[in-house]
């Protein structure tokens, strides 16, 4: 575009004042240097009749753009996030099975091998030697510990990401169970759509439907399971805990969506709830179990 | 010494038997209203803690904005409420949902998401010569966005500028970030009047300049 033009590189140039379509992708995708009087130009050029009608339809145009623009990255975002965290979870899964195979044939050759994705990770760094003819091993834990980092840096990746998906999920949460609840529900927005009861048992899906037709007690907890809330409360109560706790996070869930506010509150809150319920436990035994994740 | 005096279309008002200032237009946060009018409040708005401490802004009302860190909109919305044609930028999509909410009412008030280290990206929208540049991005370079800016703001215009320390360096004494900061903004501007926020806003200075 030249720059001698009376209205070249504004906005509306070349833009159908009716075209509202058209106008808001050229505010979306133009770009320029420097600004110019544009509302002058635009009368000058025949674009609006007046500056008032000018701002008139720059109001409705930028509206317009920033709407869409705003719709298109919040999409992006938290459909973004739900890969990264599916992917995250496969490389973890996939490295453990690695690993296992890997100590397992190890093992047919190295009195000393260990287990788990640390054993991968000392033979590959060659902090364990083995044989030349057992190659194959040494690159399989290559392979393996470079999985497990591949795991680590979407876990990264996920928890830097989900507090701008999900504020107050996110706090409430933990970044990585709330990314989870995410990619379970399907996004955002239907995370935001479902009752608490619903969150309450998402990951229990197998269980809950086995519930349905009979066959077995109503889940009372999902993946929300590994929140400490739940986890660190006698079992005797872990019901009550697990309720209030996927009350506040579908509370979290819906201000991420719907307003993006801060919601500090929520997490005193939830801290306020569970203390009640552990009360009634307290001096009970086994307050844990202690399982791990 | 006297206090400037505030804006046209910026008032004291009581509201609970409190004085507070106050813009006319729709409410954007859950303030409280009085008829047209609605409360400011300085502790969520640095412009309206600017206001509020008598610092010199240079407004009048009816100026040409251009508001840099517009987030939900909670002050940008009262500068559209006593300002002329106010263009809003702010980076990120979920506070810009919202302002696309307070812009609703306002018609002059025009919503751009776009970076504001990059004004390429909307110097196409936005008009040369404002009046006023408000910035707040509370970012990494805060001085950079407003040199990169400058070339919007009329030479006599105004930058009004809130500077976050903790968002340059979070390890920093405050003090020596904001020397940095009025260090690196003399390339563009000169410095009129600095004042730190205390009381309403930890850690933030506030800085009225002009283009030099
Ligand atoms: C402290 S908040 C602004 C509050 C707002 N000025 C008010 O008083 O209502 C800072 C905002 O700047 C935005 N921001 C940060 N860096 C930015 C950039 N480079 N361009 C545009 N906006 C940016 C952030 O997304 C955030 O919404």
């Amino acid at each position: 575009m030249s720059d001698d033009a009376p209205i070249a590189g504004g906005w509306f140039a070349g833009v159908d004042p009716d075209d509202l379509e058209a106008g808001a992708s050229a505010i979306r995708e133009g770009e320029r240097s420097h600004p110019r009087d544009w509302p002058a130009l635009a009368v000058e050029s025949g674009f609006a009749d007046d500056e008032r009608e000018y701002y008139d339809l720059l109001k409705e145009t930028t509206a317009r753009a920033t709407k869409a623009a705003v719709s298109e990255a919040e999409r992006a975002d938290d459909r973004q996030l739900v890969h990264a965290v599916r992917a995250m979870d496969d490389c973890e899964r996939t490295a453990n099975e690695l690993a296992e195979r890997l100590a397992e044939w190890a093992g047919t050759v190295d009195s000393e091998a260990g287990t788990g994705i640390e054993y991968a990770r000392s033979l590959s760094s060659g902090g364990r030697s083995l044989e030349a003819d057992d190659r194959r091993i040494v690159s399989l834990a290559e392979r393996t510990a470079s999985l497990a980092d591949e795991a680590d840096e979407l876990r990264e990746f996920v928890e830097r990401r989900t507090p701008t998906v999900a504020p107050n999920l996110a706090a409430l949460a933990g970044p990585v169970l709330g990314a989870r609840l995410i990619s379970l529900a399907g996004g955002l927005e239907n995370l935001a759509k479902k009752p608490s009861g619903t969150i309450q048992v998402l990951g229990a899906e197998d269980a809950l439907f086995a519930h349905l037709r009979g066959h077995a007690p109503s889940p009372k907890h999902g993946i929300i399971y590994v929140h400490d809330a739940v986890r660190g409360t006698h079992p005797d109560e872990r019901g009550s805990a697990a309720r209030a706790l996927a009350g506040k996070l579908a509370i979290a869930a819906r201000i991420d969506h719907y307003s993006g506010d801060l919601k500090p509150e929520l997490e005193d809150e939830l801290d306020g709830r569970i203390r009640t319920i552990r009360a009634r436990t307290d001096g009970k035994p086994d307050a844990d179990g202690g399982s791990d994740e | 010494m006297s206090e400037p005096a505030l804006p046209d279309g910026v008032e004291r008002r009581s509201f609970d038997g409190t004085e507070r200032l106050a813009t006319r237009g729709e409410a954007v946060y859950g303030e409280p209203t009085d008829g047209d009018w609605r409360a400011w409040n300085p502790r969520r708005s640095k412009l309206g803690a600017m206001l509020e401490l008598g610092m010199e802004t240079g407004l009048a009302g009816g100026e040409t904005v251009l508001y840099l860190g517009a987030a939900s909109g909670t002050t940008v919305s009262h500068v559209a409420d006593f300002a002329g044609p106010t263009y809003a930028v702010e980076f990120a999509a979920r506070p810009a949902r919202d302002l696309l909410e307070a812009a609703d009412s306002r018609p002059r008030l025009f919503p751009l998401l776009a970076d504001a280290r990059k004004p390429e990206t909307y110097a196409h929208v936005v008009e040369s010569d404002v009046d006023v540049v408000v910035q707040d991005v509370a970012t990494r370079g805060q001085a950079r966005v407003a040199l990169e800016n400058r070339r919007f703001l009329a030479d006599d215009g105004r930058l009004l500028l809130a500077v976050k320390a903790r968002s340059e360096n979070v390890a920093r004494d405050p003090a020596a970030v904001f020397e940095d900061v009025r260090h690196e903004l003399a390339d563009g501007y000169d410095l009129l009047e600095c004042r730190r926020l205390d009381g309403y806003h930890v850690d933030h200075e506030a800085i009225v300049a002009r283009p030099r």
